[in-house]
């Protein structure tokens, strides 16, 4: 590494603290994690992946990000372009509430659906009376994962659009372009890439999502535990090689998010720093 | 008249940003609309390329109500002040979109787009830069790439926002003559927004002054600055000097200088101005109101002395060196302003 600038005296010292902390608070215990997993060997670490359990909690937990992860994206863009396009009363209440998901507890987001919909809740009666089952289902999950990751999205669109403003939109409509072309080959491909992190950042929260989900699941093996519930189950029983095989799951979904993030960066490092406003 | 624009209001919540604005422009003419920021000149420019709706008022191009056109059906070609180019194309995909976007039925083939692309590029000294990017262009290069992509749809009209705006002076200077090239070839009429009189006084058929959403004055350059309507627009096209004077019984006194006022001259307390080089300096005893020299310098080619008249600062440009020797610092001088134009008093 080559400083760019040197401060005597403290840059050995910044380096070696950054350096100590990632390795024990992020390596080290990713290392473990593997570690763990694979104690016993492959045989051992395949068996846990192989259950009905497990292959029913991963099928889960797809299927809960294939809902949410769309529905949040087309949100957050909805929600940037508000945002960046308009000017109105009660923009700053909208920012806030965008952001709200980020600052409270996501046992708390769980917790306002059994509390809408449970069967003690406002709207149980009248959703038992149709038959209708929302917590301790799919439905349930799919909602607790929306709200926790709503402003994954959003969050990365909302500074990029403010700062690239709207000429480019308007100079396309001023040489003829419709409304929706304008949208799709204007503001669209200008936001791209944040677009793409922002799902990958948005997915990856989606999938590892725990509080949340935990407390709207019901814990039922095989149905309504996702990944990082059925990871949980497996260590209460003291099944560690179990926990710790399907937490490699998680892990790698992390690893290859970034992987892919830092791949779409080398790639397009041209485009990226075009699409960056001037 | 091909372009009217009859009596366009517009107010921002309490702000109003046009006021009343009426202007004509002939085929092919070169207008310039100028005036301090603030003035609306960009919000009437604005509501001509269908991006506002003025409040009240009426635009004609050629006769046809221009305002219920569709921003898309106007085919007016605009160039925005950082140039809006879209950067995730290259220069050829920029220049070709117009044509690109138009529906199936009146979109031109490929080959044909392809040849009207190259011609343009041709046109604004672009050969070679088609395939780059614009983050890859200087601010000259971006600036003619833009003026490429308004003039791809065969505009009915050409708007230019502080087109120069955003370039350095030597770019500037160049890019003035050969935009001035291009309108003349194509022929294009064309509206261009401006804060810098010397720009619009060297590039435009005629002028339109703007302050406070409202037209002051509009004429050929050299009009317009020959004889400035008001105060603010003497002192919006050139350095100015103001003093305060008073007519009576066909007399001009300012200070303790008095001289037959010229013909025409408003009666009563008036502000007088001229250009800091129009003056002739004297000696204490010669002719002219009496100032005194607080710092004698060096601008360009010519001296610049600091005077105070009584209570107001003068900036005066003293054409030609050496200076002449009468003028030191704390000298007292005459000064008798060759060429002068009066106002009323405003206040």
């Amino acid at each position: 590494m080559k400083p760019l600038v040197r401060l005597p005296g403290i840059a050995p010292l910044l380096l070696l603290f950054s350096a100590t902390v990632l390795g024990l608070l992020i390596i080290l215990p990713l290392g473990i994690v593997f570690q763990q997993a694979f104690a016993k060997g492959l045989a051992a670490y395949l068996a846990p992946l192989r259950e009905p359990d497990a292959q029913a909690a991963i099928r889960l937990t797809l299927l809960v990000a294939a809902i949410a992860v769309p529905l949040n994206a087309v949100f957050g863009l909805a929600a940037a372009w508000t945002v960046a396009r308009f000017e109105f009363r009660g923009k700053t209440l909208l920012l806030a509430l965008i952001d709200l998901p980020f600052s409270i507890s996501p046992v708390v987001s769980g917790l306002v659906w059994v509390l809408l919909f449970g069967a003690q809740g406002w709207f149980g009666a009248l959703l038992q009376a149709w038959g209708v089952k929302i917590i301790f289902a799919t439905t349930g999950l799919v909602l607790a994962t929306i709200l926790v990751t709503l402003p994954f999205v959003a969050r990365e669109l909302i500074p990029l659009m403010q700062a690239q403003g709207s000429d480019e939109e308007a100079a396309a409509l001023t040489l003829g372009a419709s409304g929706p072309t304008t949208f799709l080959r204007i503001t669209l491909p200008n936001v791209k890439w944040a677009l793409i992190y922002g799902v990958l950042l948005c997915n990856a929260r989606a999938m590892g999502e725990f509080g949340a989900v935990s407390v709207v699941s019901g814990h039922i093996r095989g149905v309504t535990d996702t990944l990082p519930l059925h990871i949980e189950a497996l260590y209460n029983d003291y099944d560690f090689v179990g926990a710790f095989a399907v937490a490699t799951l998680l892990a790698a979904l992390g690893l290859v998010t970034l992987l892919v993030k830092t791949a779409l960066e080398w790639r397009f490092a041209d485009e990226l720093a075009a699409s960056r406003p001037r | 008249m091909p372009l009217e624009i009859k009596s366009l209001s517009k107010a921002f919540g309490q702000y109003p940003a046009l006021n009343d604005v009426s202007l004509t422009a002939a085929d092919g003419e070169f207008l310039a609309l100028l005036g301090p920021s603030g003035s609306g000149k960009t919000t009437l420019l604005r509501i001509l390329a269908g991006l506002e709706q003025p409040d009240a008022g009426e635009v004609l191009l050629n006769g046809e109500d221009f305002l219920s056109q569709s921003i898309g059906a106007r085919r007016v070609g605009m160039v925005f002040q950082h140039y809006a180019l879209f950067r995730h194309m290259t220069v050829e995909q920029n220049i070709a979109f117009g044509l690109r976007v138009r529906p199936a039925a009146a979109r031109p083939k490929r080959r044909v787009i392809a040849e009207r692309v190259t011609e343009l590029l041709a046109l604004m000294q672009l050969e070679g830069l088609g395939r780059r990017y614009p983050s890859q262009l200087s601010g000259g290069q971006r600036q003619r790439v833009a003026l490429a992509r308004a003039l791809a749809i065969e505009p009915r009209m050409l708007l230019l926002d502080e087109p120069f705006g955003a370039l350095d002076a030597q770019v500037r200077r160049e890019l003035r003559r050969w935009l001035r090239q291009v309108h003349d070839r194509t022929g294009v009429t064309t509206v261009f927004v401006t804060h810098d009189q010397e720009e619009a006084l060297d590039l435009a058929d005629r002028v339109a002054v703007l302050k406070d959403g409202a037209v002051v004055q509009v004429g050929e350059p050299h009009q317009v600055y020959a004889e400035p309507a008001n105060g603010f627009v003497y002192d919006f096209l050139g350095p100015a000097c103001r003093l305060p004077g008073l007519v009576a019984d066909g007399r001009l006194t300012v200070a303790d200088w008095t001289s037959p006022a010229p013909s025409g001259a408003p009666e009563g307390e008036v502000e007088l101005y001229f250009r800091p080089n129009e003056v002739s300096l004297a000696a204490a005893d010669g002719p002219g109101f009496s100032a005194r020299v607080l710092h004698a310098g060096v601008r360009g080619a010519s001296g610049k002395i600091e005077c105070a008249v009584g209570e107001a600062i003068l900036e005066l440009e003293a054409a030609g060196s050496p200076r002449p020797t009468f003028v030191s610092r704390g000298a007292d001088i005459r000064v008798t302003p060759i060429r002068y134009k009066l106002y009323p008093r405003a206040d």
